[in-house]
């Protein structure tokens, strides 16, 4: 091998390893770090509070699935979303309220208990309390009649 | 005479909850936006038409203009096209486009086919802006103040009633009171 081939062969390893190098930063789809090829998070302690927010969180596409169990891409956005924030080491209320401030408290499943939320929350025991009271007035009324008419 | 008010009241009550719930008119897909009243995110991407420029809301600081969200893969966004066509000619509010989860060939061709009515489109590469915006859909239109604040969200596609009642007044409003 001469000289120049041997030039040659050393100018395209060269330029071949560039392009190797910067191949991945030109993939939109990389796994980003912390995630493994399956799109699990390599941390476990991680992957399981991920787990836990992603029920948690709605698609707002199809309504009534969280983004966990969806497959639209918004849902695939948002997971990616979450498993970043998690590798960053933001705490779970911070990721719930980064989801709130844009897509409002309707993402989450179970919302606060707030002003606003009250009646959600306080809707069954009302019912509850309701539908005990009128048992009990129908039961004492009975109890009052006479048993032979 | 409780014995006879009382259900009375109570079946009225429910018929009103119920008038409320099933108003057609009602979109009960359509959420509040949070954003409302908030500074409208900025971004910097890059133009829909050409790769190498660099786009961002920050051009319009100071201005009241409209970000409309669409994709060409988007069927009620091609049926709004005309419509915002027609906005822009009458050159009252620049409109921003945000091409959502698209392909920029297929959006590309598509206002080279249609028209385009926009100021410029950002491409939105990985959805990182819209999740921003909070954007769960095509279209989506939103209006910015002077202020730089989102005033308001409208989802679904805008009609030239939509347009007049909902819009005009609201960029009235926000442009006298700057």
């Amino acid at each position: 091998m001469n000289a120049k081939t041997l030039g040659l062969v050393l100018a395209l390893t060269l330029a071949l390893a560039g392009i190797s190098a910067f191949a991945p930063a030109a993939y939109a789809q990389q796994d980003p770090p912390g995630v493994d090829a399956h799109g699990q998070l390599t941390n476990p302690a991680l992957q399981r509070r991920f787990e836990g927010i992603v029920k948690e969180l709605r698609c707002l596409v199809c309504q009534n699935e969280s983004i966990a169990d969806s497959n639209v891409e918004l849902a695939a956005d948002l997971r990616r979303q979450v498993r970043e924030m998690l590798v960053a080491g933001k705490s779970d209320d911070a990721i719930f309220t980064f989801m709130t401030d844009r897509y409002g408290e309707f993402v989450r499943f179970a919302p606060p208990l707030t002003a606003k939320t009250a009646l959600i929350w306080g809707a069954p025991f009302f019912m509850l309390l309701l539908g005990g009271a009128i048992v009990y007035r129908v039961a004492r009324q009975r109890s009052r009649m006479p048993i032979d008419e | 005479m409780w014995k006879f008010l009382l259900p009375v009241a109570a079946f009225v009550a429910i018929v009103v909850l119920f008038a409320f719930g099933l108003d057609p008119k009602r979109d009960i897909r359509a959420l509040p936006s949070p954003l409302i009243g908030k500074p409208a995110p900025e971004f910097a991407l890059t133009d829909v038409l050409d790769a190498s420029r660099n786009v961002s809301n920050a051009a319009f600081k100071g201005q009241v203009y409209v970000l409309n969200v669409w994709a060409s893969w988007c069927l009620p966004c091609r049926q709004e096209h005309e419509e915002l066509l027609a906005i822009s000619q009458q050159h009252v509010v620049p409109i921003i486009g945000l091409d959502y989860m698209d392909e920029r060939e297929k959006a590309k061709q598509l206002l080279e086919q249609l028209g385009n009515p926009y100021s410029f489109v950002a491409y939105d590469t990985d959805g990182r802006t819209a999740i921003d915006w909070g954007v769960y859909g095509a279209p989506e239109t939103y209006l910015v103040d002077t202020k730089g604040r989102v005033i308001f969200k409208f989802i679904s596609p805008i009609t030239q009633e939509v347009w007049e009642k909902e819009f005009l007044p609201r960029i009235t409003a926000a442009r006298s009171g700057a």
